[in-house]
């Protein structure tokens, strides 16, 4: 049979299936049937790939942080209270 | 960061010890903050506000629960005096992530299944996603998600933090926090996916 296969899932409700298989909740049912999915259709097993990209990238974004000036009123709250 | 002999650092007046946990810390509690105030600047007051707070109460942590534990969660009791308080918004949590019409209608051979012109592709070699106008279009992107999405986004996947630690900073259910996460991800997976070449 060509392309798209797995009757279980449909390439439209395996989108909507992946923080929650990533994230280890689903039955093991529902995990047999994700990754028969992925195992037999390109688009979606791409889609995921995508996904897990997108999730390393954001490891590497850069993050907001306290202005200089608080830091520095911190520290010298932090001076005055163990002085 | 290891908790061991931090206090002791801290009340002994290490400031060193004390910068350091600062910055390491503050970039998480200030996006905890962010999500239960309105604006940047009322998140930075509320992280001030909660360091203030644990030099107060230093010498009461009993160290029942981590240095770190402690700090969010003085943060957090900081954040709700101050905060709104608003509930998750559904418009948050419902429809579809990636657009209908990239699916076969119900009447196909294959309903739901990706339509040839539609099906995603492989983006090849991670660093050619990760150029440095990707990683700006990811940061700019992040701003535009709606606020719980960008909150639970942001805690998991660039500040590292886990699902159930999530959900207490922001009083989500486990569901719930899933939902905002994958939204958010899906978002930003199609931003990528129109900047990809």
């Amino acid at each position: 049979m060509s392309l798209p296969p797995a009757r279980d899932v449909s390439c439209q409700q395996l989108v909507e299936l992946l923080t929650d298989y990533l994230e280890g909740v689903l039955t093991p049912d529902e995990v047999t049937a994700v990754e028969r999915h992925l195992a037999l259709c390109d688009g979606c097993a791409a889609y995921l790939d995508q996904f897990r990209t997108t999730i390393d990238a954001l490891g590497s974004v850069p993050v907001q942080t306290l202005s200089d000036e608080t830091v520095a009123g911190l520290l010298e709250a932090f001076r005055g209270l163990t002085r | 960061m290891p908790d061991e002999g931090l206090v002791e650092l801290l009340l002994a007046g290490d400031e060193a010890a004390f910068a350091t946990v600062v910055r390491a810390w503050s970039p998480a509690m200030l996006r905890v903050a962010r999500a239960h105030v309105r604006s940047d600047a009322s998140a930075e007051e509320v992280v001030q506000e909660a360091w203030v707070g644990v030099l107060r109460g230093l010498r009461l942590f009993e160290g029942r629960a981590s240095l770190r534990t402690w700090v969010f969660r003085i943060l957090v009791n900081t954040a709700r005096r101050r905060g709104r308080g608003d509930a998750v918004v559904m418009a948050e949590l419902a429809g579809p992530t990636v657009d209908p019409l990239r699916f076969r209608d119900a009447d196909d051979q294959y309903p739901g299944g990706w339509r040839e012109e539609s099906t995603p592709a492989w983006w090849g070699p991670e660093s050619r996603v990760l150029r440095a106008e990707l990683r700006e279009a990811l940061s700019r992107a992040l701003t535009e998600l709606p606020e719980r999405q960008r909150a639970v986004v942001e805690l998991r996947d660039v500040h590292g933090l886990q699902a159930l630690e999530v959900c207490e900073l922001l009083d989500l259910t486990p569901a719930n926090q899933r939902v905002l996460l994958h939204r958010g991800r899906a978002r930003l997976r199609g931003i990528l996916e129109e900047a990809a070449p």
